[in-house]
């Protein structure tokens, strides 16, 4: 079976289980939403809170993107169903593709209800010549947190402590998605005084970082999950 | 008669330590073998071997025509291993799980329909979610997982642990139905009364070495 249909499969399987289970709407986006709150509360300044809203969207995006990603490998482990997959023969790329699209999926709901508490809480406003790049921003940098995400949540699924292990690798990892991202998102918002041709060039990085581990997930996932 | 397993003084090691050493041991398609040896006897590290988990360290180890020193992964597509977990999603239901194990494979809905019913979970199981099911029904949804996969070998650890009389009584007939269809099985066990009577051999595993 092609790796694009195993992909197809795991990533319906994941969103069947996600909606069976409300763990998105009941624990993750509240957490998201809280994390939001409480630096607003942290600042407590409107003015500072404007110009910093990019930066702490995706702040609480890779904070929730824990999260998410400990949920996703823990229903693999809660029963070795990842092992008993690796032992049915399925194809570790098409595996891997599969959750990384449901991750994306997942990371998408977070993100919209994120820019929308920014709008309501942080007061910022969504620009019309900044959509195009904002749409383009959010779409790469979760390409390329959900690439991440999947490949590290591989790595640390069969690690002692892997709780507190995923954070420490992880988040390091995806420091120039949160730099990339921010400083696209505040051009695409126009917060600093950025006008959107400044956030272009940082869709070229988050498009290498995207494509880097998407390439390097399709070809190390079966090592990681073999050993 | 094709030989499904053929191992050769087959040596495998995991963390250092020889989980396997020099096991010779020789398999023939519609065969039920029952792995009999006492806890660490390496029963279940034969059963990993066999399906391409175990690497090989030394000796001749060939499943289903693939040599497992060069290349264990193609195996196991040909496979299936039940061990102690049941590789179960317990937010899905019985029928959700099923029907994606058989999806894995390109299985039929009535290959799927056909696997639940020989393990009796058609009907008022079928909607449940796994996580509300008691052990010797999540075992008979793994063994149904096992069957809508089509695998040539069955290799099973344990597999009579946890279920009831009835759930057994479909195992055997599970196994001799698909032993008799052509499929080889391998089952390592302690419940020697009831294996036993299932299987066409007995083989004694010791100090990871197989003795006749």
């Amino acid at each position: 079976m092609s790796p694009w249909r195993i992909a197809r499969l795991v990533a319906a399987k994941d969103l069947r289980i996600e909606r069976r289970s409300h763990i998105i709407t009941n624990q993750v986006l509240p957490f998201a939403a809280l994390v939001m709150v409480l630096f607003a509360f942290a600042l407590d300044n409107d003015d500072a809170l404007t110009r910093v809203a990019p930066g702490l969207v995706w702040m609480a995006t890779l904070f929730s993107l824990v999260v998410l990603v400990q949920r996703t490998f823990a229903v693999e482990a809660a029963d070795n169903a990842l092992d008993a997959l690796v032992v049915a023969g399925v194809r570790p790329e098409g595996i891997f593709h599969g959750k990384a699209m449901a991750l994306a999926a997942q990371l998408a709901v977070l993100e919209a209800v994120l820019l929308a508490a920014a709008m309501v809480l942080y007061r910022v406003e969504l620009r019309g010549e900044g959509i195009a790049l904002l749409a383009v921003t959010f779409v790469v940098a979760t390409l390329g947190l959900a690439f991440v995400g999947t490949l590290y949540g591989g790595l640390a699924a069969g690690a002692k402590g892997r709780e507190t292990l995923l954070p420490l690798l992880m988040l390091p990892v995806v420091a120039p998605v949160l730099i990339g991202a921010t400083r696209a998102t505040e051009a695409a918002l126009g917060t600093n005084d950025a006008t959107p041709s400044e956030g272009w060039p940082w869709i070229g990085l988050l498009a290498l970082f995207a494509v880097l581990f998407g390439a390097g997930g399709t070809y190390a996932f079966g090592s990681l999950l073999d050993d | 008669m094709e030989q499904v397993v053929r191992l050769s003084d087959v040596v495998a090691v995991l963390g250092g330590f020889p989980v396997l050493a020099g096991a010779t041991l020789s398999v023939e398609s519609g065969e039920i073998v029952l792995l009999q040896g006492p806890n660490g006897a390496g029963k279940t590290s034969l059963l990993r071997l066999c399906a391409g988990l175990l690497p090989v360290e030394r000796g001749d180890a060939t499943v289903l025509g693939v040599d497992l020193a060069i290349d264990r992964r193609a195996v196991r597509p040909l496979v299936g291993l039940l061990g102690h977990a049941n590789g179960l999603y317990g937010d899905l239901t019985v029928d959700d799980n099923v029907r994606f194990w058989g999806a894995t494979v390109g299985a039929t809905p009535d290959e799927v329909a056909g696997a639940m019913d020989r393990m009796g979970l058609s009907g008022r199981l079928a909607p449940v979610v796994v996580n509300k099911l008691s052990a010797g029904q999540r075992r008979r949804t793994a063994l149904a997982c096992l069957v809508v996969r089509r695998a040539r070998l069955w290799l099973l650890d344990e597999p009579h642990a946890g279920l009831d009389a009835a759930g057994r009584d479909d195992l055997d007939a599970t196994l001799r139905q698909a032993a008799a269809s052509g499929a080889t099985v391998v089952v390592a066990s302690h419940e020697l009364e009831r294996a036993g009577s299932l299987a066409t051999r007995v083989v004694n595993v010791a100090g990871g070495q197989v003795q006749p």
